[in-house]
């Protein structure tokens, strides 16, 4: 015993001498892995049950921040259950089982210390189909501030203004923002979601199949949208189109029955994928 | 005859025996209604609205009657309302799905079937006797609102049931906790369908006069109730008490009486739909 801790002793006496030697005649190195970008998100050997059934097995990612992240796969690939593990919005779902770590900026979000509140306020989402809810689109954004304690009406009216107009949606409803949200089309509701989602200022946006109930202009200007929104967020994206992931993102994860077969720059997943499977599915073969 | 022949004819026949069956209930109501206008009618004035009972039938009012009505009904709905929703939120956002909830559910809806003068019976034992409740408003209230809880409970259940789980969805991923789900999106959204419930169980709960005699409701008050520690008696237990008399002149109170509680009825279940027409115009999912 005595021995191992004067070895420790030792040994972090020449680390640090090693430092200060490092610091004296290496300061741009020191300086850049102080810098150096951390993960924003990982997981590690995660594995989900819906009861019996097995739906993701082993899945380990890092996703750098301020990047655009594609799942892509076919349908049942288990792609949304696995976005849905970042907001743990699959906690909602009777008999829902997940091991392994999900780390987002380092720490477990499964932890018990974690409060899943806490941690949605953090991690935005926009579903498949725009969900507005039926009340004003001032209300729809300024909801979120509300939950989480904030009302006062200065901040709010300022808030929804900054995220509507960082969802390109307020030249279109500012002199509208007291009508009801449902009466805005798809398009715009969808875009009202991504306000409301950015409106608590999030670090991370998922979005689940975010187009895909739209017409092609609509989906057009939410893929400028993300585009635009990389700056600020890291993004995660479900789509089952392939035109979209290449456009949109930076890296590409390919689900296939349960298990993530390849994960790598967008570029390399369409141009030159790895593995058997990846090459049929975005070749068209299936899927 | 040949094979089209009798189609068309089975057709017909079927549609006449439609037509006859929903116009039995029609003309019967209808009979009745016209019966009772041409009984009681003349008699509706204001003095029959402010008139305390009295032994003369012309002199004789619903006032107490009426007051006593609103009392019970006021008191009915305080409790009725949040223990009802109460329990219908709890049953469907709360409670795991399993053997217990389908417990719960088969005999809540099997307690929408009791006959009301049991539920009459347990109010005696249980608010007037075991509680020391009286033969008061409030004994007579918490009667009711059991009475009506099953209704209430499984129109919550219903109507929130309608409300998609896209905007619970939403909620829960702005951070929004169960409870201000709960609160701030699926009532608010389910409000339609839960107040039309609670109407519906409150003109049900207006005509009941059974579960009210046992526990005690007078049939001869001459005083307006001052609390709900008072006793009281109702619209439809005036009219029971008029119609038990032998002289045909009360007959005529007692069919003035009628119009009213018919026109209460009809009022509160047209606002029933009234609010659901709305509710369904105004919401779109």
């Amino acid at each position: 015993m005595e021995t191992i801790r004067i070895e420790k002793k030792m040994k972090t006496n020449t680390e640090k001498q090693h430092e200060i030697v490092s610091a004296e005649f290496m300061p741009d190195e020191n300086f850049s892995t102080k810098r150096k970008v951390m993960n924003k998100i990982e997981t590690k050997n995660v594995h989900c049950w819906y009861g019996d059934f097995h739906v993701l097995r082993d899945v380990t990612i890092a996703i750098e921040p301020n990047t655009v992240t594609a799942l892509i796969g076919p349908s049942g690939c288990g792609k949304s259950t696995y976005l849905r593990a970042f907001n743990r919005m699959n906690d909602l779902i009777d008999g829902f089982k997940l091991e392994g770590d999900v780390l987002i900026d380092g720490k477990n979000i499964y932890d018990k210390q974690m409060h899943v509140n806490e941690l949605r306020k953090n991690v935005g989402m926009v579903f498949q189909k725009p969900n507005p809810f039926p009340k004003s689109i001032y209300e729809n954004v300024a909801y979120g501030l509300r939950v989480n304690g904030i009302n006062d009406k200065k901040v709010i009216d300022e808030t929804v203004e900054r995220s509507l107009k960082q969802a390109a949606l307020w030249n279109e409803v500012k002199d509208n923002l007291h009508k009801n949200a449902l009466g805005l089309s798809g398009g715009q509701q969808q875009r009202l979601c991504i306000a409301r989602a950015i409106a608590i200022q999030p670090s991370v946006i998922l979005m689940d199949e975010a187009t895909s109930a739209l017409d092609p202009i609509s989906t057009g200007k939410i893929e400028d949208l993300i585009a635009e929104l990389k700056k600020d967020y890291t993004i995660m994206i479900v789509t089952h189109n392939m035109q979209q992931a290449v456009r949109v993102s930076d890296k590409t994860a390919f689900f296939f029955l349960g298990d993530m077969v390849e994960y790598n720059n967008t570029k390399e997943i369409f141009n030159n994928p790895q593995q058997e499977h990846t090459r049929n599915y975005v070749g068209g073969r299936f899927g | 005859m040949n094979n089209e022949d009798i189609k068309t004819l089975k057709n017909n026949s079927f549609k006449v025996w439609a037509v006859f069956a929903t116009s039995i209930g029609l003309v019967m109501l209808g009979i009745l209604l016209v019966k009772i206008g041409m009984d009681g009618m003349h008699r509706i004035s204001m003095q029959f609205f402010t008139s305390l009972p009295s032994r003369r039938a012309e002199e004789a009012g619903i006032f107490t009657a009426w007051v006593g009505t609103l009392w019970i009904m006021g008191t009915t709905a305080l409790i009725a309302i949040p223990v009802g929703i109460g329990a219908g939120i709890y049953l469907e956002e709360y409670s795991k799905k399993g053997w217990w909830s389908s417990f719960l559910e088969i005999n809540i809806s099997n307690l929408a079937g009791v006959p009301s003068i049991i539920y009459g019976l347990l109010g005696l034992e249980v608010f007037v006797r075991l509680l020391h409740m009286g033969e008061s408003i409030l004994a007579g209230s918490f009667t009711l609102a059991l009475l009506i809880l099953p209704i209430v409970i499984v129109s919550t259940r219903e109507s929130i049931k309608a409300v998609p789980k896209t905007l619970r969805e939403a909620s829960y991923a702005l951070g929004a906790s169960k409870w201000q789900t709960v609160w701030m999106q699926v009532l608010p959204a389910a409000a339609g369908g839960v107040m039309t419930g609670i109407i519906l169980a409150l003109s049900r709960a207006i005509g009941e006069t059974a579960p009210l005699i046992v526990v005690g409701a007078l049939t001869y008050v001459p005083f307006t109730p001052k609390s709900v520690f008072d006793s009281f008696t109702v619209l439809p237990i005036q009219i029971f008490n008029w119609v038990s008399r032998p002289q045909a002149e009360f007959l005529v109170n007692a069919a003035a009486g009628i119009i009213v509680l018919v026109a209460i009825t009809i009022v509160m279940n047209g606002s029933a739909v009234l609010l659901r027409n709305r509710w369904q115009k105004n919401v779109k999912w």
